[in-house]
């Protein structure tokens, strides 16, 4: 497993090389962020030229591309284009979408698994169907329409809750965007939860559990769901990650001055180190994210070894 | 002998979208303590069904126990609550599946699932379910138990496996154990061993047994009698050595003779022609009758009932029955 694990991390080389060189050639290649520094007005040449020395931007990309790597691995993410450390963005923007993506993983875990098991269990009735439904209905439903609706509904109509989350974003005022942002995957996760419970049901080794004479409830949590939820926990690995990359959407509608907002605002002011500051971290967050599922799963499943 | 096990005219339906499919119809049969039954047919005879029944294993829905009675030690099981016939499996019958590989369960290890026996059924402690996991293991021969208890099902061969499955029929000291096909996914030289293995621990247990099988090579050695099933039906009931030498059904005979054998290579093995019939559209009459060679207009029509077989002066003969309005001619072989 040792060998496994390291062999993996270094695979994940190449393929760190090659996701941060594309952003960073997408980014710096199809815009000039010089110009785009002073917004409408134009800049003094000299002024220019000199930035660009400064920022290195008159080097070839591929040259700005190892200063860049070579700057981050030592903890220097450069500068915002107002001057602002790209890190001290991280230090505040991190913490917050972690947190988001934390309780949306929490409440598919609870809600999703819970729902799945239920219906799985009691397939082809009345609750079945009425959670294959409702999940229907969740995935077909865009996140920025549920966003603004429940926003609307529960914080500016009846307020319940506060509509914005505040800057600091505290556990309390994250729980309603975390549902949004759980949803879909909160469906996914029933549905794979379901189909998993049903076809488990039907195999052999519960059978043979039944035969041995084991109450219900044992059959149910010892055998049934042990083997049910290998594919479950995987998922929801994976999904740690798509969470905190994928919450543009719901921390633009919530004003949650996360990882998503910073990577919108970045985005929309051509503010390039930002962008490219973030993207990198979020990389790197998938790639651990993948490699924690396939060990998680030989954990799991005694079936599989890696060697 | 007194029966340990008497199944009275079982009847199991599936009901499915495409109708009810007739799975069991009116089974009698019945095994004493020590003796085995061999239960043969071809797949979908309802010889596991009926074994699932006699369980409380049935998958309900879509399987539903429409009639009779399955009485063990003098207690009709299909009377007991679903407490009380939970209690009767693994403790007072036990059973033993085809592919020990998929009724395994993959995740959990041998040992956990031997132990579980003691800790669910004795409230027995961890150390002491281990501890008696080991023995178990030992007993059906599971060298260097003690190192394999803590090992997962794949992790071991087929015989072996098998032999797990038989050591976690065997934890109770169950008074009857049902064994389904519990060779079929084996090698040759495995299905000897774990046969003979089952053989044994039956003669030193004095325990029933019902082999459920389609192999009529398995059955010889181990079995004391024989029940013939097909559609759904007992066709023939014959202690095992009177059945392999003058068959009272013609279906039998089309299954002995469908065995290939040495002294005849060479020639063309002699198959029952046609299908076993849906068992959503069982044929009226006799359910054999559109393969059967000695078909007669009666056959078509009236079903015939299991006769009891007699020689010549009319004696019955000891355990044996045919359900064919021709028996007699079936017996002495006469076209």
């Amino acid at each position: 497993m040792g060998r496994y694990v390291i062999r993996r991390l270094l695979q994940m080389i190449p393929v760190f090389i090659g996701t941060t060189f594309l952003i960073f050639f997408m980014v710096y290649a199809l815009g000039d962020p010089v110009t785009a520094m002073f917004g409408d007005r134009a800049p003094d040449p000299a002024t220019a030229a000199q930035i660009r020395r400064d920022l290195n931007l008159d080097k070839p990309l591929w040259q700005q591309y190892v200063l860049y790597m070579g700057n981050i691995f030592t903890g220097d993410f450069g500068q915002a284009f107002n001057g602002q450390p790209v890190l001290d963005l991280m230090r505040s923007a991190w913490p917050i979408t972690v947190r988001l993506a934390l309780l949306a993983v929490l409440f598919e875990m609870i809600i999703g698994v819970t729902l799945g098991v239920i219906s799985g269990l009691r397939r082809g009735r009345a609750v079945d169907t009425g959670v294959l439904f409702a999940t229907l209905v969740v995935i077909s439903i865009p996140t920025f329409v549920t966003g603004y609706v429940l926003q609307y509904l529960l914080g500016v109509k009846w307020g319940w809750v506060t509509p914005a989350v505040s800057s600091g974003a505290p556990w309390d005022e994250l729980i309603l965007p975390a549902v949004v942002l759980a949803l879909v995957s909160l469906a996914y996760t029933t549905r794979l939860t379901r189909t998993s419970v049903a076809e488990n049901a039907r195999a052999d080794y519960v059978r043979t559990a039944v035969a041995k004479g084991l109450p219900r409830r044992r059959i149910t949590v010892r055998h049934l769901l042990r083997n049910s939820l290998i594919p479950v926990v995987t998922f929801l690995g994976i999904d740690i990650g798509n969470l905190m990359g994928g919450a543009i959407v719901t921390e633009r509608i919530f004003n949650i001055q996360g990882v998503g907002y910073q990577l919108w605002q970045g985005v929309l002011r051509q503010n390039a180190p930002t962008v490219v500051g973030f993207v990198t971290v979020l990389v790197i967050v998938y790639l651990l994210a993948n490699l924690v599922v396939d060990v998680l799963y030989a954990v799991l499943d005694p079936r599989i070894r890696y060697a | 002998m007194t029966a340990l096990l008497d199944v009275r005219d079982l009847q199991v339906e599936f009901r499915t979208r495409e109708g009810v499919a007739k799975a069991v119809n009116g089974v009698s049969y019945s095994v004493a303590a020590g003796e085995t039954l061999a239960v043969l047919g071809e797949s979908g005879s309802g010889k596991s069904v009926t074994a699932q029944a006699v369980m409380g294993i049935l998958d309900s829905p879509p399987g539903f126990v429409t009639g009779g009675e399955v009485v063990f030690q003098g207690e009709d099981l299909l009377k007991l609550g679903r407490e009380a016939r939970r209690k009767v499996r693994g403790e007072r019958m036990a059973m033993i599946f085809q592919d020990a590989l998929s009724s395994l369960n993959p995740v959990l290890t041998v040992g956990f699932q031997l132990g579980e026996m003691f800790r669910v059924h004795r409230g027995a402690s961890r150390a002491e379910a281990r501890a008696r996991s080991i023995e178990l293991m030992e007993r059906v021969r599971i060298p260097a138990a003690r190192e394999r208890v803590n090992d997962y099902p794949h992790q071991f061969s087929g015989g072996m496996r098998q032999r797990i499955m038989i050591a976690m029929a065997l934890a109770l000291g169950p008074e009857l154990i049902i064994a389904d096909e519990p060779t079929t996914a084996l090698d040759v030289t495995v299905q000897a061993q774990v046969m003979d293995l089952l053989a044994e621990l039956r003669e030193e247990t004095g325990m029933g047994l019902i082999l459920i099988t389609h192999d009529l090579g398995v059955v010889a050695d181990v079995a004391d009698k024989i029940a013939v099933m097909y559609a759904g039906r007992i066709m023939e009931t014959a202690p095992v050595h009177d059945l392999y030498k003058a068959p009272a059904h013609p279906y039998t005979r089309g299954l002995l003779d469908s065995i290939p054998r040495l002294d005849q290579k060479g020639q063309e093995l002699s198959a029952i022609r046609g299908t076993p019939p849906s068992l959503l559209a069982i044929p009226p009459g006799c359910p054999f009758n559109p393969r059967c060679p000695r078909a007669q207009d009666v056959c078509r029509t009236d079903r015939p009932p299991l006769y009891e077989v007699t020689d010549d002066a009319g004696r019955p003969l000891p355990g044996r029955g045919s359900a064919c309005h021709f028996w007699k001619d079936q017996l002495h072989d006469r076209p």
